[in-house]
């Protein structure tokens, strides 16, 4: 294997090499996604048409919580083993840090998430212009759901309970990201809205959260040292 | 090259661990901070380090240069920064291009080879030993030239040859021109200014 | 000039300031509860529109205390400042308390006028929304023991969420008008006309002074309360015996 040639490349090698040989980094999420999906039926009845009328929902709200659920280890390893002392004392900006870490936990879960989303919206009953609708909300929309995520995981890094409690502290913020997926992902099938609408806005959230959400991570980090 | 730190006074939730300390160091010394468990030795070089904020005071790198003080040092806490899933050269390669800009896979194997872990560098940093892992720490201060050296308890859970090893790298070090403050216990082997925390209430 | 800032100097302050507060709250609550039962009933709703005396003013409050803990914030996170850290630490269960106040008076005028006892309109929803925050607030507050480090943490989610507020605001009207386009009926009730304003702004002072008489009282409880634990800490250190003689003269 070759050097990396700069720090970030290399922080993204390294985070996605761990990603990856950890075992069920991306899985354990889709089988979440999966379970979730496969008993909301046990609760709602098996019909198919209730079941393609609140799919789109049933969907983003799995894709959120399998999301959330995974991310209090996103800086808890390099909490726990003095590298996140480290790379706060490195010449890389810890905001990067923050970002090239979103990127490579939302590649390894929440990019299979949206691969795993068309299978799912098929077990409920979705037609085809939803399956789209769902897919492509989830992709404009999974990147904010990592990087709100990641406020939440600086904020209770240390923590024994951090994953309850960072659900608790992030799903309130998630919510206007909810709101337009799911509203683009059933615009798509149809009805008085235009797709382009919510979707647009939830690109635009995600944009936003690209922005501002690795400062406020980094400022989480830091304040926690001092 | 001088570390100077000057009045300062460390909190930690809320427990006052020492007040106005002052000391400076030259390029080419070395200090030892002692005192009893809990005295405060670790959270004075994490204020050196710039990970803690003390409450009052100054810690200055003189001279000054556009380069933050953290990024002039090399910081040795209890843990080691090795992830068990990443090979050791893979770990050191990380580390090696977070610290500096230009690493080489050659100049890591040397260092490996220097420390021992020439025949280990290929496996999974969790099936090192202890001491092993340690040396890993270790090396990864010959990564980068860095002035300043704060470790924690270096000598701990170092055989002998290991910690003869450790002592050349400081003199080294020293020899250099570089400053080392190191918390201990029971001494640094070297010629050392003492620093005791904690003696007065 | 007062340094407020010193907490001594601020629990000289409050001592005074509290009575004060205390009988304005009094006043002006009885001013605006008597002043609310003398306004003209609404003409649809009858007598229970007056709820509106209780819950305009607690929505008015819940945002009026997320702006103060933002200024607190700002002062723990600028200005290190540890009597911000205290002013945020008392004011989140406040805040949490109007906001419920204004949930629980929403729902009690909703069933008379609906028949249920919730509705998910855009505004109760938006308030139910940054009651969440609020008790999200108050659990990082407890999960984290050192008041310095959880002031801080606590600062920066406060911050966090008064950027996502308006963004939260926004999709929850957006996601009103999708669900429910024959809705009609908005809980702020018909324009307001002037003579019913007087209650209204009597009662939104009164809850003002309360969260202020509150406030300071719960700040002075939060500078008592780091005193005794700061205190705890030095009784532990001095219980402390001296080992240093047992110890080995450092090598040279």
């Amino acid at each position: 294997m070759s050097a990396a040639r700069s720090p970030l490349r290399a922080l993204f090698q390294r985070e996605w090499r761990i990603g990856r040989r950890v075992g069920g980094t991306g899985s354990m999420g889709v089988v979440f996604f999966l379970i979730l999906v496969s008993i909301i039926p046990f609760a709602v009845g098996p019909d198919l048409v209730l079941l393609a009328r609140i799919g789109p929902a049933l969907l983003w709200i799995a894709a959120l919580l399998a999301t959330l659920l995974g991310l209090d280890r996103l800086f808890q390893g390099d909490d726990d083993d003095g590298s996140l002392d480290l790379l706060l004392m490195s010449e890389t900006p810890l905001e990067a840090v923050v970002f090239v870490k979103c990127l490579v936990h939302w590649l390894l879960t929440g990019v299979p998430l949206v691969v795993a989303a068309p299978v799912f919206s098929v077990m409920l009953g979705l037609e085809p212009k939803a399956i789209f609708g769902v897919t492509i909300s989830l992709l404009a929309g999974t990147p904010a759901l990592t990087l709100i995520g990641a406020i939440g995981a600086a904020l209770t890094v240390g923590f024994g309970r951090g994953g309850l409690l960072l659900a608790i502290l992030i799903l309130p913020l998630c919510v206007p990201v909810l709101i337009f997926g799911v509203s683009a992902a059933q615009a798509a099938s149809g009805g008085t809205v235009p797709f382009m609408t919510p979707f647009v806005i939830l690109s635009a959230l995600s944009l936003a959260a690209l922005a501002l959400a690795p400062f406020a991570a980094a400022l989480a980090l830091r304040q926690a040292r001092i | 090259m001088r570390l100077a730190a000057t009045d300062l006074t460390l909190e930690r939730g809320g427990r006052l661990i020492f007040s106005h300390l002052s000391f400076s160091l030259e390029g080419g010394e070395a200090l030892a901070v002692t005192g009893a468990n809990g005295a405060g030795k670790s959270s004075l070089l994490r204020a050196l380090a710039g990970l803690l904020t003390p409450a009052s005071g100054r810690i200055e790198l003189l001279p000054k240069t556009d380069t933050p003080r953290p990024e002039a040092i090399h910081y040795l806490g209890h843990t080691d920064a090795l992830k068990g899933v990443l090979t050791l050269t893979e770990n050191l390669a990380f580390w090696s291009a977070m610290l500096a800009i230009k690493p080489g896979i050659k100049t890591i194997d040397e260092i490996l080879r220097r420390f021992g872990l020439q025949t280990v560098k290929d496996l999974p940093a969790a099936y090192l030993s202890a001491g092993q892992r340690r040396r890993a720490a270790l090396a990864r201060l010959l990564l980068a030239p860095r002035p300043l050296w704060l470790l924690d308890e270096p000598l701990t859970a170092l055989d002998l040859a290991s910690q003869a090893l450790l002592k050349d790298v400081m003199r080294e070090h020293l020899g250099g021109g570089g400053l080392i403050v190191a918390a201990t216990h029971a001494g640094l082997g070297l010629p050392a200014h003492e620093l005791k925390i904690g003696a007065a209430a | 000039m007062l340094n407020i800032a010193n907490p001594t100097n601020f629990l000289k302050l409050a001592s005074w300031l509290v009575p004060v507060f205390a009988v304005l709250t009094a006043v002006l609550l009885g001013v605006g509860l008597y002043l609310s039962f003398l306004a003209p009933a609404d003409y649809q709703q009858g007598e229970t529109v007056k709820i509106m005396y209780l819950h305009v003013p607690a929505a008015w409050l819940s945002m009026f205390i997320y702006g103060v803990m933002c200024s607190a914030a700002l002062g723990t996170l600028v200005w290190r400042h540890p009597l911000a850290d205290a002013a945020q630490k008392a004011a989140a269960p406040l805040g949490a308390g109007f906001t419920f106040i204004c949930l629980a008076t929403g729902s009690l005028w909703g069933k008379p006028m609906w028949g249920t006892w919730w509705v998910w309109d855009a505004r109760l929803t938006s308030v139910l929304v940054l009651f969440l925050i609020y008790l999200g607030l108050i659990a990082l507050w407890q999960a984290i023991e050192d008041p310095g480090r959880a002031a801080r943490a606590a600062a920066v989610l406060t911050l966090v969420g008064a950027v996502n507020i308006p963004i939260i605001k926004f999709s929850v009207d957006w996601w009103n008008t999708l669900h429910q386009p024959a809705s009609v009926f908005r809980l702020g009730g018909p324009t307001i006309a002037a003579s019913l304003l007087w209650p209204l702004l009597v009662m939104a002072l009164a809850f003002t002074f309360l969260f202020l008489t509150l406030h300071l009282m719960a700040i002075r409880n939060e500078i008592y309360r780091r005193r005794l634990r700061r205190l705890s800490i030095l009784a532990a250190s001095a219980g402390e015996t001296d080992l240093s003689n047992t110890m080995m003269e450092p090598a040279r």
